[in-house]
């Protein structure tokens, strides 16, 4: 989903820049916030961070016989949010940006619109409408670990199909989608499964403070 | 207050691994003997860029740095995993010591 180096025009960068610098901003101002009422969460906002530091360093090949990179952000969606996750993302973002040369300063607001924001705001839509529903916190993080990846995607798809709608729009998207979307379907899943991981452990050692955080489904708290 | 967490057995999270470990295997099964050379195993980000360079658009800008070279680039991609797995190794392994404790 890395939009490479100088590969946006410029209005774009700027558009995609804006959007991203409020959203991260507003993550920074919660992420305090959280700080300040539950200072045991520092630990959870690092291990967030660190599950995206791992994720998105990890190219696996796909079924189509290409190679992606999950993204670990519906993780810290389920339990912070998506503007806390898109703070998370910009520092995972920068890191590739400067030493990786993956991604680039130019299309780092695309790119945590798409990692940090959309991704993680589909995660947690639907991990809070799947807890709501009484169903098991393991089983909502699964789909949303799972759509939150697929869909930073597709938004990847959607932006540059936007930025080069040639020769139109839709044939564009699809020409996205197809590198992206379909090469990403069993990187999710396996997201999914990791996410689950991660998360029944963290159920195992932490129940409080995921409860305390509203992070669990009503039945489990 | 109760909990009614319900946490899985060790055979379900091993069960889980192994799907992951067949989910990434499986390709490189399935594409065995095809490799850079014939257009498999690259990256979805690259081809995206190749893509948008089809439509004729120039690259106005590019990385300030870039590793020198395909080792220096694993090895830093390296450091981003292990940074990652230090930091959920030790908040894991100390929450499980605090948890034996109490």
């Amino acid at each position: 989903m890395h939009i490479m180096e100088g590969y946006l025009p410029l209005t774009w960068c700027i558009i995609w820049f804006i959007i991203s610098f409020a959203v991260v901003a507003f993550g920074i101002y919660q992420i305090k916030k959280i700080v300040d009422e539950t200072p045991e969460s520092k630990a959870l906002l690092a291990v967030s961070g660190a599950f995206m530091f791992i994720l998105s360093s990890l190219k696996l090949p796909s079924v189509t016989g290409s190679c992606s990179h999950p993204c670990g952000n519906g993780l810290g969606a389920a339990l912070f949010g998506p503007a806390v996750t898109a703070v998370l993302a910009t520092i995972v973002l920068l890191f590739q940006a400067l030493l990786l040369a993956h991604g680039g300063l130019t299309t780092l607001g695309a790119n945590i619109f798409s990692m940090g924001i959309v991704g993680p705001f589909v995660a947690w839509i639907v991990y809070k409408g799947l807890t709501k529903a009484n169903i098991a916190s393991t089983i909502a993080i699964f789909f949303a670990a799972f759509l939150g990846d697929l869909l930073t995607y597709v938004a990847t798809s959607f932006q540059l199909a936007f930025a080069f709608p040639a020769p139109t729009f839709s044939e564009a998207l699809v020409k996205f989608l197809v590198i992206f979307a379909v090469t990403q379907v069993p990187l999710a899943i396996g997201e999914g499964i990791l996410t689950v991981i991660i998360w029944d452990r963290l159920k195992a050692y932490k129940p409080k403070l995921l409860d305390k955080l509203g992070a669990l489904a009503p039945n489990e708290a | 207050m109760k909990h009614k967490v319900i946490i899985m057995k060790t055979s379900t999270l091993l069960i889980l691994a192994a799907v992951c470990i067949i989910l990434f295997v499986a390709p490189l099964i399935m594409f065995s003997g095809h490799g850079e050379d014939d257009g498999y195993f690259g990256g979805a980000d690259d081809a995206a860029g190749e893509a948008i360079e089809e439509s004729g658009f120039e690259p106005w800008f590019s990385s300030i740095w870039e590793p020198p070279s395909g080792e220096i680039e694993s090895l830093l991609f390296a450091l981003q995993a292990a940074i990652g797995a230090i930091i959920i190794g030790y908040f894991f392994g100390y929450w499980r010591g605090q948890g034996k404790e109490e």
